[in-house]
């Protein structure tokens, strides 16, 4: 048998996730220098992952990453091969039998609990069912959030808590020109939220939004932000992390909180947006659904860069009638993966998949946040793929088994025989093409289309 | 929104930033790297990534920085991309110390 990765005996590599970290690691295979063959799966009609369902419809920008995604999907060692859910319409084992090598980028897809009482009442939900509805994800078109209260809380202050705050912060004549989901854009028309409050465990300092999103909340037109100059009083601790000429971005969100928290309230703005710190949810009261929040205060200790917060005892309570948790994303499982369950990732060594005795999986590699956890942003990612693919032509001699592998061709010979419907690059570029055709008509970037059926009969 | 490579990657080009470039708008001379506002999407994850703190978004850019907006403007698309980390230029780490980090 030649050697692999050579053009008698190419490499067949699978990717398990068509989102950045699926991407960035295609990349990288087709820029290896050897032959290889990359046959990218994906779940939806639509690839892209995160940075179409994910990335908020106000950040038109960051979305231009796709023409990257566009450029690696049409090398011709590309293929995709969406609509194909792995576990379901193909195994685990039947990819690691067709293909060399099996990259799993399947993202973190479920939330972390907050785990206290009332959390599963109605009004209660996570970030991520937001954000799929505003984006238009399928899974999520069918979600109805209750918009008539005064008041929406969101537990986290990470980049995703503010990229619900700022949707529900801004008007609809500020979103109406992006690509939300038209039910969101109607839904949100209608809402009464007047006071949103994102809620940290931990002080300004430890708050892990990044600057520019932060920076944001500063520049509202309708929304005056707002933080209680007390909350700026850091303890020592916080002091020296801020003093660490390294913890620039910090020193940056600690800058803007100040700056929120000495500006006068600008009355003719018809929406507030509280920062809160050091306060914990403790439970969710409500009879039929949720009605109030009780916030149990928090204190730090630990050294500089470990703090953590403790509860003192003292709560206080917040009416409410809409919260969003966004505290954090767990992988979900994949049946014939190895999954550590503690972290909600793939466990693995710079990507190499680990079974339960921590020894390598042969053939299974992992990328993105299912690898690493739900950290960073898009560009974190192509660091994070990179990695696993060194790893993975680092192993090349012991990929090969000497067998011929058939890669996509099994694939597809597996999906005709199930008679299941998948859909290639080329069949998504017209789904592209007719989601930009609608939007042009409402002056959106796109029109989306938000159910699976409405998809297909695009190309049917 | 610009984000920008200043004075301080000089002599340095520590290209720690090109890791994590989403779109691979980096470009690189002898000396320094640039980024094409054209291709860059504003992300932001360079930014920390930087040992010598040489790059800076919109509203971050300091008055006595401004001048490399337009450098950055003018010789990026030029020059050749850097798509991967390349070795420190000679001296980076001297330099870097005597930056302050």
């Amino acid at each position: 048998m030649p050697t692999l990765g050579t053009e008698q005996n190419p490499l067949l590599v699978a990717i398990v996730g068509s989102g950045p970290s699926g991407f960035y690691a295609a990349e990288a295979l087709l820029k290896s220098g050897l032959t290889v063959k990359v046959d990218m799966l994906e779940r939806l009609p639509t690839p892209f992952g995160l940075v179409r369902s994910g990335v908020a419809p106000d950040h038109q920008k960051l979305k231009q990453a796709i023409k990257l995604y566009e450029k690696i999907a049409h090398s011709p060692d590309f293929n995709l091969i969406a609509n194909v859910t792995v576990g379901v319409d193909i195994s685990v084992a039947q990819l690691c039998a067709s293909h060399h090598a099996v990259i799993f980028a399947c993202g973190a897809e479920s939330d972390r609990k907050l785990g206290i009482p009332g959390e599963d009442l109605k009004g209660s939900y996570t970030a991520t069912e937001f954000v799929g509805w505003y984006n238009g994800h399928p899974d999520y078109r069918d979600c109805v959030f209750d918009l008539s209260h005064a008041v929406a809380v969101i537990i986290g202050q990470g980049n995703v808590a503010a990229d619900v705050g700022r949707i529900l912060a801004k008007t609809v004549d500020a979103l109406k020109h992006t690509d939300i989901a038209q039910h969101a854009l109607d839904a949100l028309a209608e809402s009464k939220i007047k006071e949103i409050h994102i809620i940290g465990r931990r002080g300004p300092t430890q708050a892990k939004f990044t600057p520019k999103e932060l920076r944001e909340f500063g520049e509202l037109p309708d929304c005056h932000s707002i933080v209680l100059p007390e909350d700026m009083i850091l303890n020592p601790e916080s002091e020296k992390e801020l003093a660490e000429k390294n913890n620039i971005a910090s020193k940056k969100i600690y800058d803007l909180f100040c700056a929120f928290s000495k500006c006068d309230i600008d009355h003719a703005k018809s929406r507030k947006c509280f920062f809160n710190f050091l306060m914990s949810p403790k439970e969710l009261i409500g009879h039929e659904r949720l009605e109030k929040i009780i916030l149990e205060k928090n204190i730090l200790s630990g050294a500089s860069f470990q703090q953590s917060a403790s509860a003192t005892g003292e709560t206080v309570e917040l009416e409410t009638g809409l919260l969003f948790r966004s505290i954090g994303y767990r992988g979900v499982p994949l049946t014939g993966v190895p999954f550590a369950d503690n972290q909600g990732l793939i466990p693995n060594d710079k990507g190499r998949v680990l079974d339960s005795n921590a020894n390598i999986v042969l053939q299974m590699y992992a990328a993105g946040w299912i690898k690493r956890g739900p950290s960073g942003i898009i560009g974190t990612n192509r660091a994070c793929s990179v990695e696993t693919v060194e790893c993975l032509l680092h192993d090349l001699t012991r990929l090969d088994d000497g067998n011929k592998k058939a890669g996509a061709d099994a694939v597809l010979s597996i999906l005709n025989d199930k008679k299941h419907r998948y859909i290639n690059y080329d069949e998504w570029q017209k789904i592209d093409a007719k989601e930009i055709e609608r939007g042009k008509i409402k002056g959106k970037p796109r029109e989306k289309y938000t159910s699976i059926r409405d998809m297909l009969s695009v190309i049917d | 929104m610009t984000t920008i490579v200043t004075d301080n990657c000089k002599d340095c080009r520590f290209t720690d930033c090109v890791t994590v470039c989403p779109v691979a708008c980096f470009h690189y001379d002898d000396e320094m790297l640039y980024i094409d506002p054209d291709v860059c999407i504003d992300c932001s994850a360079c930014i920390p990534e930087c040992p010598v703190q040489a790059i800076y978004e919109g509203d971050d850019i300091p008055e006595d920085k401004e001048i490399w907006v337009a450098i950055n403007a003018e010789k990026a698309p030029n020059l050749p991309v850097c798509e991967e980390q390349m070795e420190p230029l000679p001296g980076a780490e001297e330099r870097k110390t005597a930056l302050g980090f």
